[in-house]
């Protein structure tokens, strides 16, 4: 709350009730004024266009402040030599021109430029022919070119989110557009579904589904709904996490007693076990150059982060302050591990710098679990629960940006960003 | 529990019946009239099998058998099974080593505090306690699985420590129960 600018956007849904809807609640303490003009030309495509879409997801992010313009006539287009001095006297650091044109052929061809007026130079711009379905998906591509130009990091538009909604008794795995838009269900059942994680193609997801009155781990093939048993040993079988290079997968099992980690196969082939310890181990996770696998213990008396080398070996324990330290993730560089601490009754997100072992918690919710990292590492996507209701969050890495995603109804929780798709 | 009952009763007078319809059929014509020579067959003579619903006789389901108790609840952060729950896990062991055709699961959950898969090790950590203490009555652990259902389902969807004291619990099911 500290952070909250006194704006709140509501960017409701456009369709049915699938839908997330995405508030913003905190943004950064410097954003770039940036002008986007309307793409001259673009009612024809219908819908909500290019600017509108692009314009969120820009806005969202926290590092944009998008200028409000008014009404230009002629509309300039990315062929229009820009003004600098014009731009600059509008205070906007950045602006972006653009059109849409119909083809002949019933596609549509999007084209736009972005200019960076402070140092007056053109920053380079693309030209993208689509279908009208494809309108959001180049939005979101046209918001990824300019984020990236702008901050010097990939943009995370284009990317989509995992999640389940529970309402009443029925559990749905959903994929969505990193905006929340766009849901659709994976998988729909009256028995629990968690645990959700992407395969780093962002073809498939392995996850637990209790529908056999027991945990057991699928993996789910979302372009033809193919799905497998990955592990259904006896007993229970949870938290699978993928090697980056996708070809194995690390479990937790109880088939030997207890709940311990395993490695196997993607397919479910050549088991092995690789902790040993009469405690709790597990919530796997590898480090994004599969060198080390981080977990959840609780082998010295309270549940603490450790993690060891991918192939078996000592576990080094890695938190240590309070008594409640869970769910590891690293980020995509592999430098800071994100995880759910304990503060009193409070469970908040936090972040360790691996190097020098500095922690800090980044939210003041007191429910939060599951922290997932966007792929380029700035920001954590979170379950939470806001007035006894799950809804997802999502917090930058510096703890100043904030983000809200709730369903109309029902509880939303088990977040998973998914990989970058080129 | 009636209804599969009732199932299996239907299921098997159909199996009766269609004995009954086939055996004609495969005997040789020629063998009538020595058949009937015979008294009448071995089939109308024996005691039928008696279903009786009427009285409580599955002792899983009689509410005055301690065998129809299927929870154990635990303390906060405990997994060892409070005393007053020996008497429920004695009577259980008892039934499997009388029945070892009988299978039981064993669901240990946790409550909702804290993340869900190590919630799924501390559920995992009592129905394994429970299985324990019934191999060692002398039950053999094929006939045992235990397992764990995290915070997923909670017997009271409160959030006061009531309702979590109700949901640190493990659920005892047999064969054809789920």
């Amino acid at each position: 709350m500290r952070f909250l600018l006194g704006v709140t956007f509501l960017l409701a849904a456009a369709s049915a009730g699938a839908q997330l809807a995405i508030e913003i609640t905190g943004a950064g303490a410097q954003r770039i004024p940036l002008a986007v003009l309307p793409f001259a030309g673009e009612g024809g495509l219908g819908g909500q266009g290019i600017t509108a879409v692009a314009r969120a997801d820009l806005e969202r992010s926290g590092l944009f402040r998008i200028l409000e313009m008014p009404p230009l006539s002629p509309l300039p287009t990315e062929a229009t030599p820009i003004n600098y001095a014009e731009w600059r006297s509008r205070l906007a650091d950045a602006v972006v021109f653009g059109s849409v044109a119909s083809r002949p052929d019933g596609r549509f061809e999007v084209r736009f430029r972005l200019f960076d007026v402070v140092k007056q130079v053109p920053l380079g711009g693309i030209a993208y022919t689509l279908t009208r379905e494809q309108a959001r998906a180049t939005a979101h591509r046209v918001a990824d070119f300019i984020y990236e130009k702008l901050t010097g990091e990939k943009g995370v538009f284009s990317t989509r989110i995992a999640y389940v909604v529970k309402r009443g008794t029925r559990f749905e795995l959903q994929i969505a557009d990193a905006d929340g838009v766009g849901a659709e269900t994976a998988l729909a059942s009256f028995e629990p579904i968690l645990s959700p994680a992407w395969s780093p193609d962002g073809r498939r997801l392995a996850y637990v589904s209790m529908e056999a009155k027991k945990p057991v781990v699928y993996v789910h093939s979302l372009l033809d709904g193919k799905r497998y048993v990955a592990a259904n040993f006896r007993g229970s079988n949870s938290a699978p996490a993928w090697s980056p290079d996708g070809s194995k997968l690390a479990v937790t099992l109880s088939r030997e007693g207890g709940s311990q980690i395993f490695l196997m196969n993607a397919d479910g082939s050549s088991l092995r076990r690789i902790t040993s310890s009469s405690a709790i181990d597990t919530e796997p996770r590898f480090s994004p150059d599969g060198r080390w696998l981080y977990f959840t213990s609780d082998r010295g008396g309270s549940p603490q982060v450790y993690r060891m080398p991918a192939s078996g070996g000592e576990p080094q324990r890695i938190t240590f302050d309070g008594s409640y330290n869970v769910t590891p993730r690293l980020s995509p560089d592999g430098k800071t591990l994100a995880y759910i601490t304990r503060n009193g009754s409070k469970f908040q997100v936090a972040m360790l710098d691996l190097a020098n072992r500095q922690g800090q918690v980044l939210t003041e919710s007191d429910r939060d679990e599951s922290p997932s990292f966007s792929p380029n590492g700035r920001m954590i996507l979170h379950a939470t629960v806001l007035n006894g209701r799950g809804v997802l969050s999502a917090v930058s890495a510096d703890g100043r940006v904030k983000q809200r995603l709730s369903a109309t109804a029902g509880d939303v929780r088990e977040p998973a960003w998914g990989p970058f798709i080129e | 529990m009636r209804i599969i009952t009732l199932i299996v009763a239907a299921a098997s007078f159909g199996l009766l019946l269609s004995a009954c319809t086939t055996t004609p059929e495969s005997q040789a014509p020629a063998k009538v009239e020595e058949r009937a020579a015979k008294p009448p067959s071995a089939v109308d003579t024996k005691p039928i099998a008696s279903v009786d619903l009427t009285k409580g006789a599955n002792p899983l389901k009689d509410p005055n058998n301690i065998l129809s108790k299927r929870s154990i609840f635990y303390d906060y952060d405990k997994f060892d099974v409070r005393a007053e729950y020996r008497g429920l896990v004695e009577a259980h062991a008892k039934y499997l080593r009388d029945n070892p055709g009988m299978r039981m699961l064993i669901q240990g959950n946790a409550d909702e505090r804290g993340s869900r898969e190590y919630n799924i090790g501390l559920g995992q950590r009592r129905s394994d306690g429970v299985k324990k203490m019934m191999t060692l009555l002398g039950v053999r652990d094929n006939q045992i699985e235990s397992v764990s259902l995290g915070e997923e389902k909670p017997m009271d969807d409160g959030h006061s420590e009531a309702a979590w004291a109700k949901n640190r619990r493990s659920d005892i099911l047999y064969s054809g129960e789920y």
